[in-house]
């Protein structure tokens, strides 16, 4: 039920009532995809779809950092990760 | 296909099981809470590259698995009046309930239609007003905004004979409910990933406090449930229970706007009962008052009798994580896909269906 997979959008068009729809590749295949969950999916976006839908654009530049860094250990908690790639390297206040 | 091959690379996969083995100095127990995962597990033996001691636990991620007999009974007997075409996802067909499935209400007679999409229903009520067409809805929240949009899309149209039979199920509630049982021993939690595409991950921050459990967003492909693991383990050996999100490329903190909005829009949160684990407070959405002509439950008169289960079905231990398929007496026996005796051996994401399925398999390629 929680099946999605990420496809490409090869084109955009009108679906019914005028809802954003997308041609939608997987491979060797193609969908007509609603995307009214993310309007501005442009074409060469990835989407993650579901039941028809798209419910989310995929981060291509995540998905290269999990294939690059996946094997690797982690080296530092990930609340500090996400503090110094949110702040730019600067620690958050009271951080040792 | 990109962005899914790479995430099934061998190599890539053993060098994750070297990244977990050297982390692991203790034993731990993982569950997983989304069917899609479990038959990743299953499907690529991946439990085999894993040192002794990390045990992985199958929850109740399976919403057809959770869905109450009653809730189908309901389907079938609205399929089954006079006038009324049925629409539904094909994992519903043959789920048990009191009286025979949907499959035997379509041979009887009953207008039983699979769709892959609720567009495709609410297209089937525009294209023929002369019916009452009706979508069943079954999912957690990943599949809810899609039920919502049919819904807009039926008012937007001025559609008179559509409505939605929604048993949609939310993951937090479960896993309260899970996590406040004693039974319950679990010290890791991997997180549904298209859940969380679509809600994001703040309601798991409580969870992850009260109950000093670290949980791991991931994603469905074998090298996203090893990363996963792997970082629960690390966060585990290092005394840490926070949130963090493995599954980045389809998941962000904020969750999907468009996709929450429309479930904000049409739906409400309420109790529900759950198949094998009883009533979850605020584990369920219901359309809100404003939709009432397009909720099913509304709209069309039935009755309902439900009867007690299969008492040789043990599919509330192994939603709990009590009771694992492969130690099932029935697994294989008195309960296969083709006579199941529960919805985990029928569903397409459920536990017990894995198992069966891939329980031949000696050992993942080298």
């Amino acid at each position: 039920m929680c099946l999605a997979l990420p496809g490409r959008i090869e084109a955009r068009m009108d679906g019914p009532n005028g809802l954003p729809f997308a041609r939608v590749r997987f491979g060797a295949i193609t969908q007509d995809v609603c995307l009214s969950f993310v309007p501005d999916a442009a074409v060469g976006d990835y989407v993650i779809v579901h039941v028809g839908f798209a419910i989310q654009r995929l981060d291509t530049v995540e998905a290269e950092r999990t294939l690059a860094l996946a094997a690797a250990p982690a080296t530092k908690s990930p609340s500090e990760d996400a503090n110094s790639r949110a702040t730019g390297g600067a620690k958050p206040e009271g951080a040792s | 296909m990109r962005y899914v091959d790479e995430l099934r690379d061998p190599k890539l996969a053993h060098a994750l099981s070297s990244r977990i083995r050297a982390a692991t100095t203790r034993p731990w127990t993982i569950m997983e809470v989304c069917g899609g995962q479990t038959h990743t597990l299953a499907r690529y033996g991946l439990e085999e590259l894993l040192p002794e001691g990390i045990t992985i636990v199958h929850g109740p991620g399976c919403p057809v698995c959770v869905t109450p007999a009653a809730v189908i009974d309901r389907a079938v007997a609205i399929a089954c009046t006079a006038g009324v075409v049925l629409h539904t996802y094909g994992d519903m067909l043959r789920v048990p309930a009191s009286h025979g499935d949907l499959l035997a209400a379509r041979s009887r007679g009953a207008d039983v239609r699979v769709v892959l999409s609720p567009l495709e229903a609410v297209e089937a009520a525009r294209l023929d007003p002369s019916r009452e067409h009706v979508f069943f809805s079954v999912g957690f929240e990943t599949t809810a905004p899609a039920a919502a949009a049919a819904v807009e899309l039926a008012e937007a149209l001025g559609l008179e004979r559509f409505s939605v039979l929604a048993a949609h199920v939310r993951v937090p509630p479960v896993l309260e409910v899970l996590l406040g049982d004693p039974r319950t021993r679990i010290d890791g939690l991997l997180a549904a990933g298209h859940v969380c595409t679509v809600m994001g991950t703040g309601e798991y921050a409580p969870i992850a406090a009260r109950h000093r459990l670290p949980i791991v967003v991931t994603g469905f492909e074998p090298i996203d449930l090893l990363e996963g693991i792997a970082r629960t383990i690390e966060q585990l050996e290092a005394g840490r229970s926070e949130v963090e999100i493995q599954y980045a490329r389809a998941v962000r903190p904020e969750g999907s706007a468009g996709a929450r909005g429309a479930i904000e829009r049409v739906f409400e949160v309420a109790d529900r009962p759950f198949r094998g684990l009883g009533e979850v407070p605020a584990g369920g959405l219901v359309l809100r008052d404003r939709f009432a002509r397009f909720d099913a439950t509304r709209r069309i008169a039935v009755e309902v009798a439900s009867a007690e289960p299969d008492t040789r079905c043990r599919a509330g231990e192994v939603l709990r994580g009590l009771l694992r398929p492969l130690d099932c007496p029935e697994l294989g026996k008195g309960c296969t896909p083709e006579h199941p005796l529960g919805a985990p051996m029928v569903s397409s994401e459920g536990a017990c269906a894995a198992y069966h399925r891939h329980r031949a398999r000696k050992e993942l390629p080298r």
